[in-house]
């Protein structure tokens, strides 16, 4: 036992260290991609010590509206980072043949996505230099809050394992203990519905906003993100089998179509349950409602949003029912629709509203800044950053290129890898 | 960020593992490592702007919560604001952290009878409890409302008149409601904020991490967040201070009213009652048979903002009867009965 430790011990830093180098180790497309993203993400970095220096006053945000764009991005984020399980059920629970190659990559994605999420949260406060202080004195069980900061990290922490297991024996040519790593994936199931109710409890807890108080609230959240999350995955699965040549099969788009399709249909049921919930029994209550779908005593900033997001949603969902859909163009220009339409849907159509008009009915309408934009595409670029960093590595691991004893020595010719190729037989693991 | 690698086909190296070191490559590996680490510096430039009141203190980051402090933290933490306070306003303050009275449960009634709207009382909160004057933060929200409804959403909060009150209008100012089942505790996720053993509502300005989740939980609009580095004049300080309610504030935290606490605490009115020309504002102890507000809570007909938000808010609301005999000392009583 203590050799192996000690093997590992040995083993595991080098593994970092060769994924590391690796990482900068690409064609030029690859260079370019890296180095754009990370033009982006150091203006963020530049535009958040703005905010460090000057306060939140950098940003849109009033005491009117005091959350907005950061918070709109977290919840979207949470949204997509459970719906990895969208690929996990399939695999582990059905037992799915066409996604299980593909599984590991909405676990990485759910990965960057909740470091994604904590960043925004970071940006949101207004002492990040106290974080501490949740450590120090935690009101758990009391303050949903504490609930989400448990679910994010716990559901963080699993994936980690989950992931860095599976890809750990796939590098050591071993296949992985079930033991050591199933129980893990249905934890992770249960977890993944957990994060994003959890996050919908945030807001519909608080009966000082109405618009927000409502138990459909956490549903939709589901709904939502089980439509953006899966899309989001069929899109990039295309990008990763076009540069990369790994092997995506047509059923594997398909199984995930359906899923994108059922969900964002049951995503626009609930929606139109809410608008007419509000509308019908005209109280008071429906008034942010009426803000954001029609504007109030002449102030509409939000009317556009949602009805664009309305829009693509509906040209989504009529896509992905027609026969239209078989064209790969239609099915991606649908799920790009889809992937835009539930983050205004979220962000603008969900967070923003329920400020509007405040508590006292007045209503103060929210514009984010640059410096506030600026922060957030920063935060995107670096998670796409780390999110292709992640593939970038795990594939020669899974083709059985990046072996615990194998020279690694590939030119850039690695991402027009031939499509015949063989995986790793321990990465086929999983399934067995 | 550029590597080597791709001008150095060599076969046989290890590319994960080991870089190639030519002197071509070296120099390569060299730029791109200081390419980026000088465009790490230049996106943090804005750093360099931070004041000495941002400045990591030791004893700052290590100041316990609130509750955790015994006479001797207290004592450090009340020295360590009051030299940062004089270095910011010259101004030495003297800052106590009063305790509340046993026996004592504020609330605050209000007439709306009698409120003509001034505002007196937000400008004279502002200057007693040291609130940023810009941009200005104010504690309470004065509505002008049409008579004839008390839906608070048809109330105006930026009336310019040249005088009040107007004739069509009444006023109803709002601000903290210190409720005794209050959303904006229950929703901290640090415990910066709680209820005192006298009904305040307080916060401690060196535990809050500004998270704005209270701001969102109040159905009063009654907190507000420091946005910026709250600016004073130095002369506008006011130096009878405490700490949980008007030391001054750093960026990044929220307030809100604290019934004065600095001078409920010691028997005075809070400064919003005391600059009240019309005498609409009541304060004191429930608890206490012979209080004004005991009685005026016994005897009109009081009422409360969003009773239905179920925060059993310690601010009441109340009109003067205009007849009130006819309930006090009926003098032809009549049938009453349900049947």
């Amino acid at each position: 036992m203590s050799d192996s430790i000690k093997e590992f011990a040995r083993e595991y830093p080098r593994f970092l260290y060769r994924c590391f180098r690796l990482s900068f180790v690409g064609d030029w497309k690859y260079y370019t991609w890296m180095f754009l993203l990370s033009v982006v993400a150091l203006f963020g970095l530049n535009a958040y010590a703005k905010q460090f220096v000057q306060g939140l006053a950098t940003t849109g945000m009033t005491d009117q509206v005091s959350w907005g764009l950061y918070i709109a991005n977290f919840t979207y984020l949470v949204g997509i980072a459970a719906a990895a399980v969208m690929l996990v059920i399939p695999v582990y629970v059905y037992k799915n043949k066409d996604l299980h190659n593909l599984v590991i990559f909405g676990e990485l994605l759910a990965v960057i996505a909740i470091i994604m999420c904590l960043l925004f949260i970071t940006a949101d406060l207004g002492r990040p230099d106290r974080f501490h202080h949740m450590l120090l004195r935690f009101n758990f069980p009391i303050s949903i809050l504490t609930w989400d900061v448990i679910a994010l990290n716990g559901y963080l922490l699993l994936n980690l394992h989950i992931c860095g297991y599976l890809i750990w024996c796939a590098y050591n040519k071993r296949a992985p203990t079930r033991k050591f790593y199933i129980p893990f994936v249905f934890v992770a199931i249960a977890w993944a519905i957990s994060i994003h109710t959890v996050t919908a409890f945030l807001y519909s807890g608080l009966g000082a906003r109405p618009f927000w108080n409502s138990a459909v609230i956490a549903p939709r959240f589901l709904a939502s993100a089980f439509a953006a999350g899966p899309a989001l995955i069929i899109l990039t699965l295309q990008v990763i089998k076009v540069s990369t040549g790994y092997p995506v099969s047509e059923k594997a788009i398909s199984t995930l179509k359906g899923i994108v399709t059922v969900a964002l249909g049951i995503n626009m049921f609930l929606l139109g349950s809410e608008v007419f919930t509000e509308f019908y029994t005209g109280s008071s209550h429906s008034v942010s409602a009426k803000y954001l779908f029609f504007g109030l005593h002449g102030h509409s900033a939000l009317v556009p949003w949602i009805w664009s997001a309305i829009a693509l949603n509906t040209f989504a969902l009529i896509a992905l029912l027609t026969p239209a859909s078989k064209k790969r163009w239609v099915l991606n220009a649908a799920c790009l629709a889809m992937i835009i339409g539930i983050w205004i849907e979220k962000g603008m159509g969900l967070i923003v509203p329920a400020f509007i008009p405040s508590p006292l009915g007045e209503i103060v309408e929210y514009v984010p800044t640059l410096n506030e934009i600026l922060v957030c595409t920063g935060i995107w670029a670096f998670g796409l950053l780390m999110y292709t960093i992640l593939v970038r590595v795990t594939i020669p691991v899974l083709y059985g290129d990046l072996l615990v004893d194998k020279v690694y020595h590939t030119d850039p010719s690695i991402f027009e890898r031939s499509k015949a190729s063989s995986l790793n037989e321990a990465a086929d693991a999983p399934l067995q | 960020m550029q590597l080597p690698i791709m001008n150095q086909p060599s076969k046989t190296r290890d590319h994960a593992s080991r870089p190639g070191m030519t002197r071509r490559s070296f120099l390569r590996t060299g730029t791109a490592v200081t390419g980026a680490v000088a465009a790490i510096a230049a996106s943090l430039s804005p750093l360099r702007e931070l004041t000495d009141t941002d400045e990591f203190s030791v004893a700052r980051f290590l100041q316990k919560h609130y509750k955790e402090m015994d006479g001797q933290d207290m004592a450090s933490a009340l020295q360590r604001i009051s030299k940062q306070v004089e270095k910011r306003y010259d101004v030495r303050p003297d800052i106590r952290d009063i305790k509340p009275m046993d026996g004592v449960e504020f609330v605050y009634a209000l007439n709306l009878t009698r409120c003509i709207g001034c505002r007196k009382c937000v400008h004279a909160c502002v200057e007693e409890n040291n609130q940023s004057r810009s941009p200005e933060i104010q504690y309470i929200r004065v509505l002008e409302m049409p008579r004839g409804t008390t839906d608070i959403e048809q109330g105006n909060h930026h009336y310019e008149r040249a005088t009040v009150p107007s004739e069509d209008h009444y006023y109803m100012p709002i601000q903290c409601h210190q409720c005794a089942n209050p959303p904006c505790v229950k929703v901290c996720p640090v415990e910066a904020t709680w209820q005192e053993p006298d009904g305040i509502t307080v916060i401690d300005y060196d535990w809050c991490i500004g998270c704005r989740y209270c701001e969102a939980a109040c159905p009063y609009w009654a907190r507000r967040f420091n946005f910026s580095t709250p600016s004073i004049p130095k002369e506008k300080i006011n130096p009878d201070m405490s700490y949980l309610s008007n030391r001054p504030r750093e960026k990044g935290v929220m307030e809100k009213c604290h019934f004065c606490l600095h001078r409920t605490r010691q028997g005075k009115m809070p400064a919003c009652l005391e600059v009240c020309p019309t005498g609409a504002r009541k304060f004191g102890n429930v608890l206490d048979p012979n209080s004004e507000v005991r009685k005026i809570l016994e005897s009109k007909r009081v009422f409360v903002l969003k009773q239905e938000a179920g925060t059993l808010p310690r601010f009441f609301y109340y009109f003067d009867e205009r007849d009130p005999i006819n309930h006090t000392n009926p003098t032809n009583p009549v049938n009453g009965g349900d049947a």
